[in-house]
């Protein structure tokens, strides 16, 4: 082989090689070009002062207003002393119309193109609790003959499989009941996602398109606030309407009114009164997982 | 403080929408006694299929009830209850609860015909709904439709999954 040969062959080699990392590093300097260094280097929720907080809470909203051309507020909402929430579905006159999820999608800031919620409406043979049999994607007249429709969310277990798998701990409970995210926190390993029974865990495969009209401005940082590309959500009760007082927004919506809210430690409340007047039951009770979201019917 | 339950009185129990709209865009209502008070009493018909002029075309499809089950002749503000009371018509709750008294247990407990609002009645009211913002009384069936936001996720398409 001549010098001039085995010269060229090295620098073709060379290049390549140099190209070859290059491009496997490129995903970590587009990363860097969408993250700052304070973002990088910001500590789990938890762990934040006050003062830290607030700033990552502008700088947050300087952000979404940048991408996203709406100015909001994001705030960051605390469980109330004595407050513990609870849900229960009625399955006798839910109708299947999907306007709970509709409201998820409008309150929660999801992703425009993917039509995504955090309720899913499954449709499901009369006489069967089966979930893996539960059809999401009908598009006819509703209620359909022979049919009724479950819509599952987060069941806001007090024993999460979701929660003991994150290996960052960057999903926890609160005192409230309601299982968080720090979305800043999570790393995107989906461990979540694969361990929760009720499929109630979204992916944020993409960086959600929401036109700047349709942006709900009332955010909170550990519910609502338009998420990064690559964490994992989840329903939270609305926290930042729940923990003030607030119905959730898929309640409101609910043009049969299937749903009841309200504080399990008020033995005056409306969940109460379900919970105590009406037989209700847990999905997949036999895992143990022990949900806050209860369903019944009528009668 | 705590604030009281507060439960929508709607305007068409004693008035009509016309098709001709006010300034800020809303439709003019005419309240029911504006043709009632200047007509003669005419006795109830038997049937709705013998109603004229503004309630022509009213299906019923309410049980066995007749007309004189809930109105008043001649008193168009009126509910008949059935042990011979009269009440207002904006009161029309207390009318329906006569016959559906579980459906009533449930709506005072909120476990029936949903609200708005607060859940916490030290901050703001429960806005709840009137039978008759969900339930037509002369049909009272509810009606289902077409679902809205089907999703749009390449997992959940039947047939499609793995």
């Amino acid at each position: 082989m001549d010098p001039k040969r085995r010269v060229t062959l090295k620098v073709l080699g060379a290049t390549l090689g140099a190209g070859a990392f290059a491009r496997a590093l490129a995903p970590i300097w587009d990363w860097g070009k969408e993250q700052s260094l304070d973002e990088f280097l910001q500590k789990h929720y938890q762990e934040l002062s006050k003062a830290d907080l607030e700033q990552i809470l502008r700088r947050l909203e300087a952000k979404t207003e940048k991408e996203y051309g709406k100015k909001v507020s994001i705030r960051d909402v605390r469980p109330q002393e004595g407050v513990e929430f609870g849900y229960a579905l009625n399955l006798s006159v839910c109708i299947g119309c999907r306007r709970c999820a509709e409201a998820c999608h409008i309150e929660n800031n999801h992703d425009r193109s993917t039509n995504n919620s955090y309720i899913r409406v499954l449709e499901m043979k009369q006489g069967s609790l089966d979930l893996e049999h539960g059809n999401a994607d009908y598009d006819h007249a509703v209620p359909a003959e022979g049919k009724f429709y479950l819509p599952v969310q987060c069941q806001q277990c007090d024993n999460a499989p979701c929660v003991d798998v994150c290996p960052v701990q960057a999903t926890w409970k609160e005192s409230d009941g309601i299982v968080v995210v720090d979305y800043n926190w999570c790393i995107g390993c989906r461990y979540c996602e694969a361990a929760c029974p009720y499929h109630a865990r979204r992916f944020n495969w993409k960086k959600p398109e929401i036109p700047a009209d349709e942006v709900n401005p009332d955010q909170a940082y550990l519910s609502n606030r338009i998420r990064p590309q690559g964490v994992v959500e989840k329903c939270t009760f609305c926290l930042h309407r729940t923990r003030e007082g607030k119905l959730p927004a898929c309640l409101e919506a609910c043009p049969t009114g299937a749903r009841v809210f309200g504080n399990l430690l008020d033995p005056d409340s409306d969940i109460r009164w379900v919970l105590e007047n009406k037989r209700v039951f847990i999905l997949k009770e036999e895992l143990g997982t022990r949900p806050r979201f209860f369903y019944f019917f009528d009668g | 403080m705590s604030y009281p339950p507060v439960i929508n009185r709607p305007e068409k129990l004693t008035s009509v929408e016309t098709p001709k709209k006010d300034a800020l865009g809303r439709p003019i209502r005419v309240a029911c006694v504006t043709c009632h008070s200047l007509r003669p009493d005419a006795p109830l018909p038997q049937s709705a299929g013998e109603l004229r002029e503004f309630h022509e075309g009213l299906r019923f499809t309410h049980g066995t009830l007749t007309c004189a089950s809930c109105h008043v002749p001649g008193r168009v503000d009126q509910l008949s209850m059935a042990d011979g009371r009269t009440i207002e018509m904006l009161d029309v709750i207390e009318l329906c609860s006569q016959c559906h008294g579980q459906k009533r247990r449930a709506f005072d407990r909120g476990a029936h015909g949903g609200m708005m609002g607060y859940w916490d009645s030290s901050r703001g009211p429960k806005l709840r709904h009137n039978c008759v913002d969900c339930h037509d009384p002369h049909t009272p069936a509810f009606a289902g439709g077409q679902p809205v936001l089907r999703p749009n996720d390449r997992g959940l398409r039947q047939g499609g999954g793995h």
